[in-house]
């Protein structure tokens, strides 16, 4: 039976997992994959939470507060997603390549 | 007429002169000519009428219009307006007088006459005659205008012309380098002496929120002004004066003023314009005699420039610069005269020596245009050739030297007689009176060299031009000889016993004392002793050669060759501005280029030092970015669990 500890251990193990690829990953399209696993990371340790540490008093909306934070994070990762895939495409166009090394515009 | 149309005509007459000979007559150098004498006469005819207005009747005019309003000064205003007393009257006349008498001499000396090989006569006529006219008639205005400004204002904005007029002129021929730098070497030096007059101007406006003439008199009546006001009020118009009036130390502008053409230095650098800074003086006497100090400054000054510019006349060959040494001697007795309290000897030494120095000034044209040449040692025995100029400087002479009965005799020993009996200069007064009574033997001495140089003994110069050497034309002679008149008259209308023109002008505003009333005959006729001592030694050296004036200079040594120097003082001020001021100025030059230039770019290279030092940091990279946004979160987060910790 998994507790609340192997929940979290999974969540951290995505977070870093996202991380990583976000700050090591040259291709666009990736680091973007990697940043919607961060993300799920986070919405597994939200979940997680309510689950067991959901308080059985109070407010009844702090007994889904998890819950909502998840789905929040999971409406917010999509428009994300539509945004940084169309922002993209767009430097695809403009500079025909993905690699973000290659886009440094503001190099000093 | 009434007084003030009078006034207007006197005024507007030169000055449309010079407007219309500007705007028409660039190429009609007749009508240029022509317009300016016109204007001119029409001004000294106006001038007669005032004089005979004033002087018959008492008529008097000071009218004063506001010209600029300052409503952050309560409203106060700058005043100009007109203004005509006895003084104004008497300067009036010699102003528009000797400037007539110049401008018909000038029309003949402009026109140069040459002999080819035939011994033909060929007339060259300057080219720039309708120039010449032009500016001679603004002068003239300026200068009118000077004498009837009725505030320091008006008087101040005629000066600058003047001053103008007087570069202008004396750089005539300004094609010739020497000319060119004589008239700045004029302009600058009087510019000093006027940077204290505007100050002065300034300051006295601050004092008594008036520039009238007529205001600040009543002020000073009422004892409004304080001693230390009046002082240093007085002084610094003296110092605009000092400058004008070739005084000691600015004096070195003068004799290289004579670059200018003779008509130019005998109207302008000797009978007007130089006369000025005495006519300031004469203007604001009561405030001079409000202030003790002003008064002996005032006559130590012109003492000292008395004696001392009459010797470098002594040495000098050129003919002119006698002349110029001669002016500033003779200004320095006017100062003299008024630093002593003696208005009425000053003005009428002014009234006089402006006549005869004209008139000397005038023959010595006369002398050049027939020789071609301004060294005395290159003339002689041009009596025979030139009578009429040689009477006629023999008269302006002698009447330089002070022999009676010409007119230098009664207005210089007005000025012997004011200093003698000086109520303001008790202390100085031996040295004072020892300086004007060596500077009579000098100027004779001087002058007497002068005459038996030029006209006496043998023609010494070029052998080849001896034979073309004539006399003046008609249009030159005739002014010389008119000339006369007033050079040997005018001295009689300051006779002893009567003392006409000491009463007359001594109401022309309100004085502690004029001194009207000076003569004392012992002093007379040890100054005509003097005067005779000098002529004859010139005499002895000079015409009859018994004494040898090569002995003499090797006698007295290398006091000869410090005058003949002009004791050194263009040196000095050259030293001074070339190399004294220069270097400062290139000291800070160095200071501002190295010192203040340095801290700015200074501060601008270390800006951009360090953004340069900083610049790798900005790698473009947004993975870069997010790297260290991870690591100092991290941190920050073991930052929060130590903390948490302990």
């Amino acid at each position: 039976m998994p507790g609340l500890a192997h929940f979290l251990i999974l969540g951290a193990a995505l977070f870093c997992l996202g991380t990583f690829g976000a700050l090591a990953r040259r291709n666009a399209v990736v680091v973007l994959m990697s940043i919607e696993l961060m993300l799920n990371g986070l919405n597994i340790t939200f979940v997680a939470f309510n689950r067991y540490l959901a308080p059985s008093f109070g407010p009844a909306a702090s007994a889904w507060a998890g819950q909502v934070f998840a789905l929040f994070i999971i409406a917010v990762a999509a428009a994300e997603a539509a945004l940084g895939l169309a922002i993209v495409i767009a430097v695809y166009r403009l500079r025909h390549t993905v690699q973000v090394d290659q886009i440094d515009l503001m190099r000093g | 007429m009434e007084l003030f149309a009078l006034a207007l005509v006197i005024l507007l007459a030169p000055l449309a002169a010079f407007v219309l000979s500007a705007l028409l007559a660039r190429r009609a150098w007749q009508l240029a000519g022509g317009l300016t004498i016109t204007g001119v006469a029409v001004a000294f005819l106006a001038s007669l009428a005032v004089f005979a207005q004033v002087y018959g009747h008492e008529a008097r005019l000071d009218v004063t219009v506001p010209w600029l309003t300052i409503a952050p000064l309560a409203g106060r205003a700058l005043e100009i307006g007109l203004r005509i007393d006895p003084l104004t009257a008497v300067m009036l006349l010699s102003v528009s007088g000797v400037s007539l008498l110049v401008q018909i001499y000038s029309w003949g000396y402009l026109h140069e006459v040459e002999f080819d090989e035939h011994g033909h006569p060929h007339v060259h006529r300057d080219p720039g005659f309708s120039r010449y006219y032009t500016w001679m008639a603004l002068f003239t205005t300026s200068m009118l205008g000077l004498v009837l400004a009725s505030s320091l204002l008006l008087l101040f904005v005629c000066w600058e012309l003047v001053g103008l007029c007087s570069y202008l002129l004396i750089g005539y021929w300004y094609e010739r380098p020497a000319a060119a730098l004589a008239a700045k070497k004029a302009f600058l030096t009087t510019r000093l002496g006027d940077l204290g007059f505007l100050i002065g101007l300034a300051y006295l406006w601050w004092q008594t929120g008036t520039f009238t003439f007529s205001q600040l008199e009543a002020l000073v009546a009422n004892h409004a002004i304080p001693p230390l006001v009046a002082t240093v009020g007085a002084l610094l118009l003296f110092s605009g004066a000092v400058g004008k009036s070739a005084q000691w130390p600015l004096h070195v502008w003068l004799p290289d003023a004579m670059e200018g053409p003779t008509p130019v230095s005998a109207l302008i650098h000797a009978a007007t314009m130089v006369a000025a800074g005495v006519y300031l003086v004469a203007r604001a006497f009561f405030l001079f005699q409000h202030s003790p100090e002003a008064m002996l400054v005032v006559a130590l000054i012109g003492g000292f420039t008395a004696i001392f510019a009459a010797t470098m006349g002594l040495v000098n060959n050129d003919i002119k610069r006698v002349m110029a040494y001669s002016t500033c001697s003779q200004l320095g007795y006017m100062m003299l005269a008024l630093g002593a309290g003696g208005l009425a000897a000053g003005t009428f030494h002014l009234f006089t020596h402006s006549w005869f120095k004209a008139l000397l000034f005038l023959t010595a044209g006369s002398v050049i245009h027939a020789t071609g040449t301004q060294d005395m040692r290159e003339m002689g025995g041009l009596r025979a050739k030139l009578p009429g100029t040689c009477w006629a400087m023999t008269l302006a002479g002698l009447a330089l030297a002070g022999i009676p009965p010409l007119a230098g005799f009664w207005s210089k020993d007005g000025i012997l007689g004011a200093v003698f009996d000086s109520p303001t200069v008790v202390a100085a007064k031996p040295l004072l009176l020892a300086f004007a009574l060596v500077t009579v033997f000098l100027t004779a001495f001087y002058m007497g060299r002068v005459l038996f140089l030029t006209f006496g003994g043998q023609w010494r110069g070029d052998p080849q031009r001896w034979p073309h050497v004539h006399e003046a034309p008609a249009v030159m002679l005739w002014p010389m000889l008119v000339l006369i008149v007033p050079t040997v008259l005018a001295g009689f209308w300051n006779m002893p016993a009567q003392f006409a023109y000491g009463h007359f002008v001594e109401h022309s505003l309100l004085y502690a004392h004029t001194l009207a009333e000076q003569f004392h005959p012992e002093l007379a006729i040890f100054s005509i002793a003097l005067a005779v001592a000098g002529l004859v030694v010139a005499w002895a050296m000079y015409g009859a050669r018994v004494i040898s004036a090569a002995a003499v200079t090797r006698a007295f040594g290398p006091l000869y060759g410090w005058a003949l120097n002009r004791w050194g003082f263009d040196h000095l001020y050259n030293w001074l501005v070339g190399t004294v001021w220069v270097g400062l100025a290139r000291g800070i030059a160095a200071f501002d280029l190295g010192v203040i230039d340095g801290i700015v770019n200074g501060v601008a290279r270390a800006t951009v030092a360090l953004g340069q030092a900083f610049r790798p940091l900005q790698t473009g990279q947004v993975q870069t970015y997010a790297w260290v946004v991870f690591g100092g979160l991290i941190v920050v987060a073991v930052a929060i669990m130590l903390g948490s910790r302990i």
